[in-house]
């Protein structure tokens, strides 16, 4: 096997009594980004919560440096941002309150103040971070979720329909981002039906591996 | 490890309790008939209660049974969790009824067993207390599993609540009869019979063996039921289904 | 590491205080649920005092129970539904601490209060004055108990259907031996003068107990909820 830092082998996950799918493998090197694919009901979603440890597969192992994720445990997660269908944020907090508590409660200690600000700045959320999150509207909204990939500072992204409620300016602003991380020898899985550009990002057809019948 | 999954596999557990199932059913109902010809005939009558302890061969070892259902489908329901074994999930599952069953017949004849003992149906005794919280325990157990549609969080999310509950059970009982003991000081109770005779002990221990053995016989009856439904959709439930002369 | 961990866990505390200050009507309710019980039974028993004085004890600490059950709700509930708690999860922290935390902050904002508020109640109940010392005590001791027992059905029910009335059938059973001991506790004071100290360290050595088994069953309850 090649020397790819996270890699899945024999990946098999089930909704209720039936399997999604099977046997399925990747690896993803240093500055590797993969597009995940596929029409709705596949199980992209479960592929990549199995990937990032949060739901156990039915089959298979997936590793990071070499070592299996389930025995890192907390240091495999230590290297992971993980942005999903819900953002992740609290209404009752502003915007800059959440990166804050994204800040302490997950960022490493070495990570400085200054990076919520800038995140903020990144966002373009920066003149509206003293209002109340539930007030922002559902771009806004995502688009702070993003901002904690830049809060986190995390080698491995795990990306589940990130372009969902952008505007045009934002998804060029977010594929650039992503660029960016693996311009800095970071590593990408992205699950999308919208069109992005991000060069050297390979695809992942999902439905190669399905199990379910039609 | 090997072995649990090669017999832990549905399919060779459902052809493996088919082939016990008859052993079981025929033991348990030996045990049964001589139990109750012990307990109902051979066994002499009370000097203090006459003919109304006898119901204590069945009040007795109920309560017994539906504590250790409880304690035999927690460890079920941990295996499952513990190493993602699906027979043992299934196990544990068709455990819970069985287990409140018990529960529900000790609380029942201990009732009945109350009226001629203090002439009333329902009395604050340390194990009929202890009894119903077990019940509510079997119940929340079980409507746990009923309200996830997903068998395997149902599975996974109800081995939690087992292990806790298996945690608390002692406490819970010591905490009742403790409770008991500084409330009714002197009063008569079935937890503490005044003594046991060998006359009394026989049938009692055979009719626990016999409650036991319709313990295993019914949790191989009702978890190859469950294993059909839940690998309705393999080639061997179908074949099994349609290929029957 | 364990700086790192201490100041997370002071993070995740701060933050749920922060968030039920600005939703404080949420903490008030189960208060005032707590005021609202313990005001109805001297309307369906009759104000006649000395009956009130047998009752008070198991009163007082029944409300304070299905006070505590209302609340668990907000102890998970909304950071499921917002995935805030998603997030916890992929936490490079221990969860089970991170729950710990959190469980402290449901604590302060519920079971405390209660207790403070709590020798009100007892005057209203006819309470002697002696026996007021031991209700706060033993509640001081008894609803963080009711706290950590009862995160993990919270944790259990998150998404479930009818997942509010389900917790509290979870979780009563459990709860039956720090009622009886707390009670017990309260009624002892006010009554014939035995030593209450015995009930209150066993109330104690619950609170021991599920201290160290709580945080591990309720984060294990999250990661199966959240699979």
């Amino acid at each position: 096997m090649s020397d790819g830092l996270f890699a899945a082998r024999g990946l098999a996950c089930m909704r209720g009594d039936r399997t999604l799918f099977a046997g399925l493998s990747l690896e993803l090197a240093e500055g590797q980004a993969l597009h995940v694919r596929g029409p709705n009901g596949l199980g992209k979603t479960t592929l990549l919560r199995a990937l990032c440890g949060l739901s156990r597969p039915a089959r298979g192992e997936v590793r990071w440096r070499g070592e299996l994720i389930t025995d890192l445990a907390d240091d495999f997660t230590a290297e992971v941002a993980y942005v999903g269908h819900l953002n992740g944020i609290q209404g009752d907090l502003t915007a800059g309150e959440n990166l804050e508590v994204a800040r302490r409660v997950f960022a490493r200690r070495t990570t400085p103040p200054q990076v919520v600000s800038e995140a903020l700045e990144r966002v373009g959320l920066r003149a509206i971070a003293d209002r109340p999150a539930r007030y922002l509207s559902q771009g806004q909204k995502r688009r702070l979720a993003l901002a904690r990939l830049l809060v986190l500072r995390r080698p491995l992204w795990i990306l589940d329909e990130p372009f969902t409620a952008l505007d045009a300016a934002s998804v060029v602003g977010l594929s650039a981002l992503i660029g960016e991380h693996l311009a800095a020898g970071g590593l990408a899985l992205i699950v999308s039906h919208q069109a992005f550009d991000i060069p050297g990002i390979e695809d992942f057809e999902l439905a190669r591996y399905s199990r379910t019948r039609k | 490890m090997k072995f649990i999954h090669k017999y832990g596999a549905p399919k060779r557990f459902y052809q493996l309790a088919g082939t016990f199932i008859p052993w079981f059913a025929g033991i348990t109902a030996v045990l049964f008939v001589s139990g109750l010809y012990l307990g109902l005939y051979w066994a002499p009558p009370d000097y203090q209660q006459g003919d109304a302890y006898r119901i204590m061969f069945v009040h007795v070892p109920n309560a017994w049974m539906s504590m250790m259902a409880y304690v035999i489908m927690a460890s079920f329901a941990a295996t499952g969790y513990i190493w993602n074994i699906r027979l043992a999930d299934i196990l544990a599952r068709v455990s819970a009824p069985l287990g409140a069953s018990f529960t529900l017949t000790a609380l029942v004849t201990g009732s009945l067993w109350g009226k001629p003992m203090w002439g009333t149906y329902w009395v604050w005794d340390a194990r009929l207390t202890s009894e119903l919280i077990l019940f509510f325990l079997y119940v929340g157990y079980m409507a746990l599993q009923a309200s996830i549609d997903d068998a395997r969080r149902a599975a996974h999310a109800s081995a939690i609540l087992a292990i806790v509950g298996v945690v608390n059970i002692p406490i819970i009982h010591y905490s009742v009869y403790w409770w008991h003991t500084l409330h009714q000081p002197a009063s008569l109770t079935l937890t503490n019979q005044p003594k046991i005779y060998a006359t009394m002990l026989i049938p009692l221990i055979v009719m626990s063996l016999a409650f036991m053995f319709f313990y295993l016989t019914m949790l191989c009856v009702r978890a190859r039921s469950e294993i059909l439904l839940r690998e309705r959709h393999t080639d061997w439930v179908r074949k099994l289904v349609e290929g029957k002369p | 590491m364990t700086a790192d961990v201490l100041t997370a866990m002071r993070s995740v505390f701060g933050r749920e205080l922060l968030v039920f200050w600005r939703r404080s009507t949420e903490v008030m309710t189960a208060l005032v649920f707590f005021v609202i019980v313990t005001t109805l039974f001297p309307l369906a028993i009759g104000p006649e005092r000395h009956e009130l004085m047998l009752v008070a004890p198991g009163v007082l600490w029944v409300a304070a129970l299905l006070a505590t059950t209302l609340s668990l709700n907000h102890l998970f509930a909304s950071d499921y539904q917002d995935g805030s708690l998603e997030q916890l999860l992929m936490s490079p922290h221990p969860l089970s601490l991170l729950v710990l935390a959190k469980m402290a902050a449901h604590w302060v904002l519920t079971g405390l209060p209660l207790a403070l508020l709590s020798p009100l109640l007892a005057v209203q109940m006819a309470l002697p004055a002696k026996a007021i010392g031991t209700l706060v005590v033993s509640l001081l001791l008894g609803t963080p108990t009711l706290t950590l027992i009862g995160a993990v059905p919270a944790a259990l029910t998150l998404g479930v259907r009818g997942g509010g009335v389900l917790v509290s059938l979870l979780v009563l059973p459990l709860y039956t031996p720090v009622l009886i001991f707390g009670a017990e506790a309260v009624a002892a004071s006010a009554g014939q003068g035995f030593a209450s100290v015995a009930h209150l360290s066993l109330l104690g050595a619950f609170l021991a107990l599920a201290l160290s088994f709580a945080p591990w069953a309720s984060s294990a309850a999250l990661r199966v909820s959240l699979d």
